[in-house]
């Protein structure tokens, strides 16, 4: 039960980095849409216009490694209540 | 008599040549590449988006670009930012308000330390920034190109005239245009960067 815990936690958190980093690692908030440019040939203007898409930002981070460490930590209470048990039963 | 007539003539000839370089650019367009890029760069958070709701008119004379006037509207409604919670925020009413001030506009009344060089020019442009109903006197320096039968290019034939384009890069204190005087600084930054391009047409009649 434990170790699974902690699987699950090492997981997440490494999950929630790789899904941050792989996503331009976004130092901002999550976005949900990104400025595309193109250059008009005649004027020479950069044209700017919006592309829905996902960019997760440090709020999903940050969230996605505290709930992997809160499943961390309570792991380590899972041992310590199963060695409980064990001595109650003793 | 008749030396007063001729007198006469001569002159308004002249004024008549004088005025007749005028032309008059629309920067409504439709294909909507004009655009203004604005950028917030507080300590803990840059905030990037553009507005392509460009509209207005300048009248431009290739032959005295110093004497260049007009307005530049942007609709309020069209900025834009990557997050559309963050966005629906900036349009409430605490922030910008666009119900209530639907325009944001840059009128030019003089250019000073004008500069040409071809059919390009450079100046400082003098005139009125309004946002959120506030007005206020700046100066940004602009960079105007005058296209001439260009917009035959850009419109795949169909029209024939000339193209203005028009680039100006400054920047503007939210607090100036009371945008949440002193409030909420460390995300975002009082100082507003701003980067204009726009072309305007001037098709021929």
């Amino acid at each position: 039960m434990k170790r699974g815990v902690q699987i699950v936690a090492v997981l997440l958190a490494v999950v929630t980095l790789a899904l941050w980093f792989a996503k331009g690692a976004n130092p901002g908030w999550t976005k949900n849409r990104v400025q595309v440019k193109t250059v008009d040939p005649i004027t020479e203007i950069e044209q700017v216009t919006w592309e829905d898409r996902f960019i997760p930002g440090v709020e999903i981070l940050g969230g996605g490694l505290f709930v992997a460490a809160v499943l961390f930590a309570g792991s380590l209470f899972i041992r310590k209540a199963n060695k409980q048990q064990q001595t109650q039963h003793s | 008599m008749k030396k007063s007539l001729v007198t006469l003539f001569v002159a308004g000839g002249v004024a008549f040549a004088a005025v007749a370089h005028e032309q008059v650019f629309d920067f409504k367009d439709p294909k909507g590449v004009n655009n203004v890029v604005f950028k917030l760069d507080a300590p803990l958070e840059a905030i990037n988006g553009s507005a392509n709701g460009v509209s207005g008119t300048v009248t431009f004379d290739s032959h005295n670009p110093a004497a260049t006037k007009g307005k530049i509207v942007v609709a309020s409604k069209s900025l834009t930012v990557g997050n559309s919670v963050m966005q629906e925020h900036m349009h409430s009413e605490g922030w910008l308000d666009v119900a209530k001030y639907p325009e944001i506009f840059f009128e030019v009344k003089q250019l000073k330390n004008v500069k040409t060089e071809g059919n390009v020019t450079t100046a400082d442009a003098v005139g009125t920034f309004s946002l959120k109903g506030v007005q206020k006197e700046i100066t940004a320096p602009v960079k105007i190109t005058y296209l001439p039968g260009k917009l035959a290019d850009r419109s795949g034939g169909q029209m024939k005239g000339d193209l203005l384009v028009i680039r100006s890069n400054f920047s503007i204190k939210r607090a100036d245009f009371n945008i949440k005087p002193g409030q909420n600084e460390d995300k975002v930054a009082n100082e507003i960067e701003l980067s204009l391009s726009v072309a305007g047409v001037s098709p021929q009649k």
